[in-house]
């Protein structure tokens, strides 16, 4: 209801955040106190909180932030100071999926660039844009502490080890055609929504989800092998050509 | 000397292999079914350090730890056990332990794999730490683009309240215990112990100034011990093993085991358990070296935070001391490794980008002086620079370096500083030939393969 009005700006205050409608604001609420019991002050909530309120929308709304503000006694200006300042808050809607490219020194070096360009061009977005269907997201991420698996592309913060631009691009193939895609570490993908409620503190209820990819990865046991006298002489960790996944109808 | 890749299949005899050199403790059952559960790590000793800290008092709990010489292994390491004994005793105030669990120094990738393989380490490392320090809630910040990690914790940390390890009364010694997974939200600066806190404490993520220090005002302005994941995780074993046995391995003044990360264009990137000490020259030599027919240009010892070596320091010992005296930092002991293909400039001018965009911004010289390294090295990369950039990126550096809030400037300068210093003659030909002398397509993990990259698994 305000979009036309952000078209002018005439430096003029915004109008107060609309309310949740009363059923989201009951459930938020109860889940909301649940997070805040966890902590001996109440402000160290806001963080969890900021990721409960974007599970809600898939992004941290004014209405949202003006929800943390009025369970934690604190103004909207000072839950908006802590929102813009972390990443992972989204300003405003994104896709289901945030495929996310580590363009960081050694995964740009290793292929990350080269991943990253072929992605916005294969999607026809650029940076931090979503695709026309609402599906995916794309943006170039930071370090993900997983360089042994580089080159690593990112979606909705679980691990896809040793890509090529080829395995990336069926990655986002699948995503859009709506196939199941599991991770090289991590649970079969849920959506963004779903994920930011796991780290709002709510545990992944589905079941296997804990277990899904096994224990630790190729290059994790590497050391361990060698030490065991297993592997005198290991060579490529993961087949780079081929998905880590099943190659599904393709 | 250039380290290729015709090196010795046999690793060089008895004294030089990976049985000799690796010491798997963290690491010692990643490869077992199941590694992440309380089942699994039961049965590999699991919380038997726990019973044995549980008793000693307090007080002798922190003298063995302190004794058996651990260090800090976030990077800056500072002895583990003295960090604890400065929290004040008797002094009515409740005592906060706070994990730092936000890797994300670039290259380092050692505490998310130890977290997604066995988490237990670390909750048996808490509860012993908070024993000690006589606190009764912990805190794992956990950085937040780890959803599988986070997975994992969540389940961990019900599995330990459910067996008695955490929550009232623990194993009947009286200990009371309260342990909150909280994962962050993206901001690489909230690595740095007080911004963690002020992050925790639900803020922007900034450093705040010390003193005083987190053991004295930390959390909610109580004495706080914030140590990294692996610091605490190395703890059960030194109690359950003993100190002996820890201090046996590695040098007098950095004893013990400790996760190197090898990554980059080597043979075989991943994690390597071993005693402090060990040379990367080794490491390569056990796991195939370089990647075939390439050599080494440049390496950080433990981040891109840490100032850069090259193929001269092959024989440094990786330890604190040894690390040191060649002319950089331990760090997380994030072996990066940079073959010939690579361009110097284009992976100094992207961590310069990184450290431009995490700058909180509260300090003037990070913030400024960042984002002034970022336009002097792009037009360097692009072809666009003068010869006087150069010392104008030297002269910023050092403006940064030792002058900001915290150490997030000082390491925003280290890659300037110890590139210039190996090859500023590459940062010359950028600007003489007007432009980058590399192939970027040559440094891809793909580069070489010759059946891959040509669509053939479409």
């Amino acid at each position: 209801m305000t979009e036309a009005r952000q078209e002018v700006s005439l430096g003029m205050p915004q109008l107060p955040a609309p309310a949740y409608p009363a059923e989201v604001r009951a459930r938020l609420e109860a889940d909301a106190k649940e997070v805040i019991a966890r902590y001996p002050d109440s402000r160290s909530a806001l963080l969890p909180l900021l990721h409960l309120v974007q599970s809600e929308e898939g992004y941290v709304s004014r209405t949202g932030m003006a929800f943390c503000a009025e369970l934690l006694g604190l103004t909207t200006a000072e839950v908006t100071a802590v929102a813009t300042f972390y990443t992972m808050y989204r300003r405003r809607a994104g896709g289901d999926y945030q495929v996310g490219v580590c363009t960081n020194t050694l995964c740009a070096v290793m292929g990350g660039d080269a991943i990253f360009d072929r992605l916005k061009e294969h999607l026809g977005v650029g940076n931090d844009e979503t695709t026309e269907d609402g599906k995916i997201t794309l943006e170039h991420i930071e370090c993900n502490a997983a360089c042994d698996f580089a080159p690593v592309v990112m979606v909705n913060w679980e691990f896809f080890d040793n890509q090529t631009p080829e395995s990336a691009t069926r990655l986002v193939d699948d995503l859009i055609a709506g196939r199941t895609v599991e991770p090289t570490r991590g649970a079969p993908l849920c959506s963004y929504k779903e994920t930011a409620r796991i780290l709002a503190g709510f545990p992944d209820e589905r079941p296997g989800a804990v277990e899904a990819s096994g224990g630790a990865g190729p290059a994790s046991l590497i050391g361990l092998r060698l030490a065991k006298g297993e592997e005198p002489h290991p060579r490529v960790v993961a087949p780079r050509g081929e998905r880590p996944h099943a190659e599904e109808g393709k | 000397m250039t380290l290729t890749t015709e090196i010795n299949d046999n690793g060089g005899g008895n004294g030089d292999s990976p049985e000799k050199l690796l010491a798997p403790v963290l690491s010692a059952f990643w490869d077992q079914p199941e590694s992440w559960t309380l089942e699994t790590y039961r049965r590999h000793e699991g919380y038997e350090g726990l019973r044995k800290a549980l008793a000693m008092t307090p007080d002798d709990l922190i003298a063995y730890v302190k004794d058996s010489g651990l260090r800090g292994r976030g990077g800056a390491g500072f002895p583990t056990g003295m960090k604890w004994q400065f929290i004040p005793q008797g002094d009515g105030k409740p005592h906060y332990l706070v994990v730092n669990a936000d890797e994300s120094e670039p290259g380092t990738c050692k505490d998310i794999p130890l977290l997604f393989a066995n988490p237990h380490s670390l909750i048996e490392g808490i509860v012993i730490a908070c024993y000690a320090i006589r606190s009764s809630h912990a805190f794992i910040y956990l950085r937040g683009e780890v959803v599988p990690v986070l997975r994992r914790l969540h389940e961990a940390v019900r599995e330990a309240y459910e067996a008695g390890y955490l929550g009232t009364n623990i194993l009947g010694s009286g200990l009371d215990l309260e342990l909150t997974v909280h994962a962050g939200a993206g901001a690489y600066i909230c690595g740095e112990e007080t911004a963690l806190l002020d992050s925790l404490e639900g803020r922007r993520g900034q450093p705040r100034l010390r003193p005083p220090f987190p053991a004295v005002a930390g959390l909610y302005a109580c004495p706080t011990v914030v140590n990294n994941v692996e610091s605490i995780a190395s703890v059960p074993a030194i109690l359950n093993r003993g100190k002996d046995w820890f201090k046996s391995m590695g040098s007098e003044k950095s004893p013990g085991f400790t996760l190197y990360s090898l990554s980059g264009h080597v043979a075989g990137p991943g994690q390597y358990e071993a005693p402090l000490g060990i040379t990367l020259r080794q490491l390569l030599d056990m796991s195939g070296g370089m990647r075939p027919g390439h050599r080494l240009k440049f390496w950080t010892p433990g981040g891109s935070s840490t100032p850069m070596f090259t193929d001269e320091h092959l024989d440094v010992p990786l330890d604190y001391e040894g690390v040191g005296a060649a002319g950089s930092m331990l760090g997380t002991k994030a072996l990066q490794c940079f073959d010939e293909t690579t361009c110097v400039v284009r992976a100094v001018t992207r961590w310069t980008e990184f450290y431009a965009h995490e700058s909180c911004g509260k300090c003037t010289p990070c913030r400024e002086g960042t984002y002034w390294l970022v336009q002097l090295l792009r037009d360097i990369e692009a072809g666009k620079g003068q010869m006087a950039d150069l010392d104008k990126l030297n002269d910023i550096a050092d403006n940064i370096n030792g002058k900001s809030f915290c150490a997030l400037g000082d390491g925003a300068a280290s890659p300037i500083f110890s590139s210039l210093k190996y090859f500023r003659e590459e940062y010359e030909q950028h600007i003489t030939g007007k432009g980058c002398p590399f192939d970027p397509a040559r440094s891809t993990a793909w580069a070489d393969d010759k059946n891959a990259h040509q669509g053939v698994n479409a």
